[in-house]
């Protein structure tokens, strides 16, 4: 989804630095291929996206890159269990329509998966709400409420009890706040409310 | 013909007859079989530069190009053919022939059987894709063709989809364009029609009609139309022709013909007839509803781990005879069997048709496809 270039960049790199040299990857929803691209450069990935959207696969395609045009929310059954080192999900999770779903066949198909997603839990965001009444916009969430992809907002804690009631497990936390990464900073009611955009390495 | 500076100029199909008989998949020996081809650009020091193009239904040998300055046409896959285009003939040797069965140069109903000094007729054996792929792998083999990228729309990525697999070591690059591993029942049903059609024609005399005055027109001309109906959608068709009269702006109150879309209808059927055998399009339909991967390898998966290519597929999203849905099980099985493989459904309005008219959009996928095996090499 939309995103800011600088914290795109540094996303990008967070990605980039868990992902070890060599691995077998997938990118849901890997827009124009540009994250995978890098992968595919820098780390020497294997990689496939799957993207919905006709000229990011087309895009993809021109970078080079092995592409499937497809739903994610219709699944994964053509991988098989544990197929690939990492499968990925960035800044895409609060945009499917069956995100429990998406998770779940991520974990099947991924040794390990990565997951971030802007928090809602922010405190500009609840700040938004609380003083202006209406919802929130932000750096990472420039939408209208009627012309949003973003259907399915959580915030940090919401993300741990769902790993919880799941039996998932988290790996790596990364957080993100205007552009500078913490690793674990804060205790959990403060990581909720000061971080931006939140990253995860679960695996079940 | 128009001057173009991308165009591959002023073509001529040869032929090359195949010295020894082919042993077909019903298990006949059969031959002599010649088949008629063409060929754009210049085959490298290694010959492993080749294209084969492998057409549609009713395609020929002529791909690209034109064979008279007069021709006001050019070959059939023109946009995608040339210097600079899609299937670069700067850099790749491109070859295309017309089909087993056809009436385009390679032996077919129509040819002569040398036993009788007559044509075949309904005598020409019961061919199949795999037959076809045979005689066009007899024809690389005598080009000097040692790898190709293989690549063709609707029955065209049927062959394509044959050769990856029977000649797995040959073949580095797959292009699937509107195509499927089999025939719904729904479009075996539209080709059943087409035959009927055919085979209740007055003139048609169970296939000897070749020395008889009159050749069973009608019953191919109702194939045609059929299989346009089946070529277009409800939305290409709405655009092109709506509820419009041709020659009035009201009812003739009659049967002839008053609506657009029957006129273009009947004059798709009529020039069909010019240029098509009624036997080829009963051999070549019945070949296309005999295609099915799954059934022939066990599952389609099986079917692609005998593979070893790259595969690129490419569907329409307007297109219900071979529909994007029948891709994705190309591509899934594909994807089972870990090949590489990449996908796209291109929006566009004109149905099965699409193929042959959405190029731009085509060229961007391909070229790209390509030019990544090249980096490999």
């Amino acid at each position: 989804m939309f995103n800011p270039s600088d914290s795109l960049h540094l996303n990008y790199t967070v990605i980039s630095d868990i992902i070890e040299d060599g691995s077998k990857i997938l990118d849901l929803g890997c827009g124009n291929g540009t994250l995978l691209k890098m992968l595919a450069d820098k780390k020497h990935c294997s990689a496939i996206g799957i993207d919905i959207n006709q000229n990011n696969v087309i895009e993809c395609i021109q970078k080079g890159l092995s592409v499937i045009q497809g739903d994610i929310d219709e699944g994964l059954k053509e991988f098989a269990d544990k197929d690939f080192d990492y499968v990925i999900l960035n800044q895409t999770l609060q945009s499917t329509e069956k995100p429990d779903f998406v998770i779940e066949e991520m974990l099947r198909a991924g040794k390990k998966s990565v997951v971030s997603f802007p928090n809602f839990g922010y405190w500009r965001v609840r700040f938004y709400l609380f003083f202006n009444g209406r919802m929130p916009k932000s750096r990472m969430l420039p939408f209208s409420w009627y012309d949003t992809p973003n259907i399915h907002l959580l915030t940090v804690e919401d993300f741990f009890d769902f790993c919880k009631e799941r039996d998932i497990k988290i790996t790596k936390s990364v957080y993100i706040k205007r552009g500078k990464i913490s690793k674990n900073p804060f205790n959990r009611i403060l990581t909720n409310l000061l971080c931006e955009e939140a990253l995860f390495v679960i695996e079940k | 013909m128009q001057k173009e500076a991308n165009s591959v100029g002023l073509t001529a199909t040869k032929t090359f007859t195949i010295p020894d008989k082919i042993h077909l998949e019903s298990g006949i020996e059969f031959g002599p079989v010649q088949v008629a081809y063409e060929t754009y650009g210049t085959l490298n020091e290694n010959a492993d530069n080749a294209i084969l193009l492998l057409h549609a239904l009713t395609g020929d040998a002529h791909a690209a190009g034109y064979h008279d300055e007069k021709d006001k046409k050019p070959g059939w896959w023109d946009d995608m053919v040339g210097p600079g285009k899609a299937f670069d003939t700067d850099k790749y040797f491109v070859i295309s022939s017309n089909m087993l069965g056809g009436c385009s140069g390679t032996t077919g109903p129509c040819s002569i059987n040398p036993d009788t000094g007559k044509p075949y007729g309904l005598s020409f054996p019961v061919i199949t894709i795999e037959d076809a792929v045979k005689v066009q792998k007899r024809l690389v083999e005598f080009l000097g063709v040692k790898r190709l990228i293989v690549a063709g729309g609707s029955m065209g990525g049927m062959q394509a989809l044959e050769w990856s697999i029977s000649n797995a070591d040959m073949v580095s690059a797959v292009i699937i364009i509107a195509s499927t591993s089999r025939l719904s029942a729904q479009g075996i049903a539209f080709n059943a029609v087409g035959r009927n059609a055919i085979l209740s024609d007055p003139n048609f005399n169970d296939g000897n009609y070749y020395d008889k005055e009159k050749q069973p027109e009608k019953g191919l001309a109702i194939a045609r139309m059929v299989g346009h109906i089946t070529y277009l959608c409800e939305e290409s068709m709405h655009k092109k022709f709506g509820r419009r009269f041709q020659y009035s702006d009201r009812p003739n109150f009659d049967f002839n013909i008053d609506f657009q879309v029957e006129s273009y209808l009947e004059h798709q059927g009529r020039t069909f007839v010019d240029r098509f055998d009624a036997n080829s399009y009963l051999y070549i339909t019945k070949a296309v509803d005999y295609f099915d991967l799954a059934q022939k390898h066990g599952s389609l998966k099986s079917a692609f781990e005998k593979t070893k290519a790259r595969f690129l597929v490419i569907s329409f999203t307007s297109d219900w005879l071979f529909p994007t849905s029948q891709s994705k099980e190309i591509v899934q099985a594909l994807i089972k069997a870990g090949r590489d493989v990449s996908f796209c459904e291109i929006e566009s309005p004109c149905g099965h048709d699409a193929f042959l008219l959405e190029f731009e959009t085509q060229t961007k996928i391909v070229k790209s496809f390509l030019e990544k095996g090249e980096e490999n090499v």
